[in-house]
């Protein structure tokens, strides 16, 4: 599929991610500059409070974005997931060029065209409105495009925390090694910035002191031209509110409403719309807060933001009730169950019926010419070899330092830091000898990796299970309904037959899920009650198929930094 | 108009200005009195006080000690808007609005003051002949004016509102010397044709003998000459013979050449 095939395909979905991303960056601007410039007006005026406040602005930019979306989601009025929360961050990005140009612009007024200004008889608010504001129009307006800017390139990370935009479609590229999407996302954001400097530039220009009197045809055409980008902008989002409001109503009219979250990879992905279509086909709305990074999910659900979400058991362990990693499977889930109903007041569910833990993985080849089985037959090799793992294994307490530990494992040189889902190709293209991958990974049978067993049992279980709160699980029966039907229902050669699906086959989870979960019904019809753990209704897919998906790529001309 | 006859238009009564921080007051002890219709001009070197002493008249500051009073109430009982839109002011580099028209800075004065539009029209094209400009510099930018042309706006723009008293800082300093004189020049014959009352602040002694009916010759903060430009010329106060040096010095050094 080229890339304006998949514009094609992808078009609805583009138009609203584009407009969310509109909406995003135009009203946090907006509102950046309804405060920011009276608060710049405001320290022209008064020199106490200019460095600190300055120096605040300063401070707020220099936050990384990810970490200031982390510190509002779990603050009450402003934070949350969605679309508030984004705005609110933005705004904090936007601000300091919009105060900092307004005080530069007006204290960078001529000192004698202010004097004459007093000695005339202004009054201060006559040489506020009639001078110093015309005069600094320019120079704020740069502060406004410069904001406008930052915000089309921030407002992508806003799809983390739930907020959508083109974002959505970046990480989700990102995570699938999928340029379309890459570029679906990358491309509509650059000619969005670069629209905002232009016809924001154009204003400029407008009210620039410099270009006063030397007025002549041109300005009519750039006058024209403001006025079409700007009705253009007002039209398209006019389209998005109605749109955005037609959805609304749609979503308010069923009772049982649900939202489910999950976390920004495929596997969680498609097990949150598991459920949001098993629901959804017992006449339950179900609204879908995909894609949330971290532990997003986690505060979400706390939050009451979304109702449930899919999570593994050895994370919730180990990341989010800071147990040291143990590997008694049934010891854990019994931990987490508990604890889970005492702290948080939320459920567990069954287990889904597969584990989803760190996988050793080396190539294939390498396994057989030296008969590797077990991590611990290749601790004499790694000393020859360099290790590729994603920031998550780096840093977690049941991740690499644990590892190194327990099997005294050493390599020729410190892991190299990496995307997860970049890891994959770096091992099959000989970049790196061994990752941490993802026990359900799709690629893993593809590339030929293969997978060495955990002889000293150092990885805790990773049980998939769903977290539900137990209020929604009191409110809604059927959500009782579905939990109880997904116990043990997805065996794990099922669970890497749909990862590969969107990963390796570059299909939609929605599409992916509704075709699981037809051949499902099926089986059940035969086989009563309960899905049944296997019999996939479709064999063998795992090989990539004939155009071969990953030979598109060519992994020599992955760009891999350390 | 306001009642000249009874009171002078300006006067100064034991004024003094100092700045914190600093020893020596910039203006200490000042008196004087300007009469309606004469050109006073302020001579001194660059610190003198000079243009302190210009901008407590029309109260963009206020004295330490002494008052100041215009029309025969102190500054400080003015209203400072009041005040200032009853002195034309007139700096160095014109202070024009850069974002204004000729037209929008001549008449700022009297649309502040809310006239009606007909009535500044016709003033705004009375102005523009009175300093020489014609009628189609009306919708031009200070940015397209020559220098000499920007001041020529400058003082329409202070005369607008026919205030009794103008007040000049320097105004030509910035000027080459031909359109420095020829302005001198036309701002002579309007002062004398206009009757008005000026305060007009240079450093520069031809230009004081030149557009002067008396000259105040200020030295550190204080008034050391206050009389006619002819007694000037004979005057025997040290700083005066300083400046009337650099004029012999400077015809010398051309006839020994």
């Amino acid at each position: 599929m080229n890339f304006f095939q998949f514009l094609r395909q992808n078009s609805s979905e583009l138009l609203t991610l584009l407009s969310q991303h509109l909406v995003l960056v135009l009203t946090s601007t907006l509102i950046a500059v309804v405060i920011g410039i009276p608060t710049g007006i405001l320290l022209t005026r008064n020199r106490f409070l200019r460095t600190p406040v300055l120096g605040l602005a300063n401070i707020m930019q220099t936050i990384p974005s990810l970490a200031l979306f982390g510190f509002l989601i779990p603050l009450s009025f402003i934070g949350g997931i969605g679309a508030r929360t984004a705005t609110v961050a933005l705004v904090v990005y936007a601000l300091l060029p919009i105060i900092r140009n307004t005080v530069t612009g007006i204290l960078g007024v001529d000192r004698n065209v202010r004097e004459a200004a007093i000695a005339m008889g202004m009054t201060s608010q006559q040489i506020l409105w009639q001078v110093e504001l015309p005069l600094a129009m320019s120079v704020i307006l740069t502060g406004v495009r410069v904001a406008t800017v930052i915000s089309v390139g921030v407002a992508t990370i806003a799809a983390a925390v739930g907020a959508g935009g083109l974002g959505v479609y970046i990480f989700r590229g990102l995570r699938q090694y999928d340029n379309n999407l890459l570029l679906a996302g990358a491309v509509p954001a650059a000619l969005m910035a670069l629209a905002a400097d232009f016809s924001l530039g154009l204003l400029e220009q407008h009210f620039s002191v410099e270009a006063k009197g030397k007025k002549s045809g041109r300005s009519v055409v750039r006058r024209a031209l403001i006025l079409a980008v700007a009705a253009a902008i007002i039209a398209f989002i006019g389209y998005s509110l109605w749109i955005s409001a037609r959805s609304h109503q749609s979503a308010s009219a069923s009772t049982e409403k649900i939202t489910i979250g999950s976390k920004d990879f495929t596997e969680s992905i498609l097990l949150a719309e598991i459920a949001a279509q098993m629901l959804e086909a017992k006449g339950v709305t179900v609204e879908r807060q995909y894609e949330l990074a971290g532990n997003l999910s986690h505060e979400a659900l706390l939050g009451g933001r979304i109702d449930l979400y899919p999570e593994y058991t050895g994370t919730a362990f180990t990341a989010i009730l800071h147990h040291q990693p143990i590997s008694d499977p049934k010891a854990v889930n019994e931990q987490v169950k508990k604890e889970y109903a005492e702290k948080f007041k939320v459920a567990t569910s069954e287990s889904l019926g597969f584990e989803n833990t760190f996988a050793i993985l080396i190539r294939g080849e390498e396994a057989r010419r030296l008969h590797l089985k077990t991590i611990s037959d290749a601790v004499p090799h790694a000393l020859n070899w360099s290790a590729g793992f994603g920031q998550d294994f780096i840093t977690r307490a049941d991740g690499y330092p644990g590892l190194a530990r327990t099997y005294g494992l050493q390599f020729r040189s410190p892991p190299q830091d990496m995307d997860l889902s970049l890891t994959y190709i770096a091992l099959a293209s000989h970049k790196v000898d061994l990752i941490a991958g993802n026990s359900t990974e799709g690629r893993i049978a593809a590339l030929d990796l293969v997978q060495l067993e955990d002889d000293r049992h150092y990885f805790p279980p990773y049980e998939a299970i769903y977290f539900v709160r137990q209020d929604t699980l009191d409110r809604v029966q059927k959500l009782r309904d579905v939990m109880a039907s997904l116990a043990h229902a997805i065996s794990p050669e099922e669970m890497r037959h749909l990862n590969y699906e969107v990963d390796g086959n570059k299909r939609r989870p929605a599409e992916v899920v509704q075709e699981w979960l037809k051949g499902k019904t099926k089986s059940q019809v035969s086989g009563g009650g309960r899905f049944q753990v296997s019999g996939f209704r479709r064999t063998g897919t795992f090989q990539p198929n004939k155009q071969g998906a990953f030979r598109r790529r060519n992994p020599e001309t992955l760009n891999m930094k350390p | 108009m306001a009642d000249t006859t009874q009171h002078p238009l300006v006067q100064f009564e034991d004024v003094s200005y100092t700045v914190e921080g600093v020893t020596a007051p910039i203006i200490s002890h000042l008196n004087l009195t300007v009469e309606s219709g004469e050109t006073l001009v302020l001579l001194g070197e660059s610190g003198c006080g000079k243009t302190t002493t210009l901008r407590l008249v029309n109260r963009l500051l206020l004295p330490s000690s002494g008052t100041v009073l215009v029309e025969g109430r102190s500054t400080t009982a003015w209203d400072p808007i009041q005040l200032r839109r009853r002195t034309g002011y007139v700096i160095q580099e014109a202070g024009l609005f850069p974002h204004f028209s000729v037209e929008q800075n001549i008449a700022l004065v009297p649309r502040l003051e809310k006239w009606d539009e007909e009535r500044i029209k016709s003033r705004v094209l009375e102005l523009l002949e009175l300093v020489g400009l014609q009628k189609s510099f009306l919708q031009r930018y200070p940015g397209e004016l020559s220098g000499g042309q920007r001041q020529r706006v400058g003082v329409a723009r202070a005369l607008a509102a026919e205030p009794p008293l103008l007040l000049l800082d320097e105004p030509f300093g910035a000027l080459d010397p031909l359109t420095r004189a020829s302005l001198q020049r036309e701002f002579l014959e309007l002062t004398k044709r206009l009757g008005k009352t000026a305060i007009f602040v240079t450093h520069d002694v031809r230009e004081a003998l030149l557009v002067g009916t008396r000259i105040a010759l200020m030295a550190a903060g204080q008034l050391v000459f206050l009389d006619t430009p002819k007694a000037f010329l004979k005057s025997d106060v040290k700083q005066a013979q300083l400046y009337l040096k650099t004029l012999e010095s400077e015809v010398s050094v051309l006839s020994n050449r």
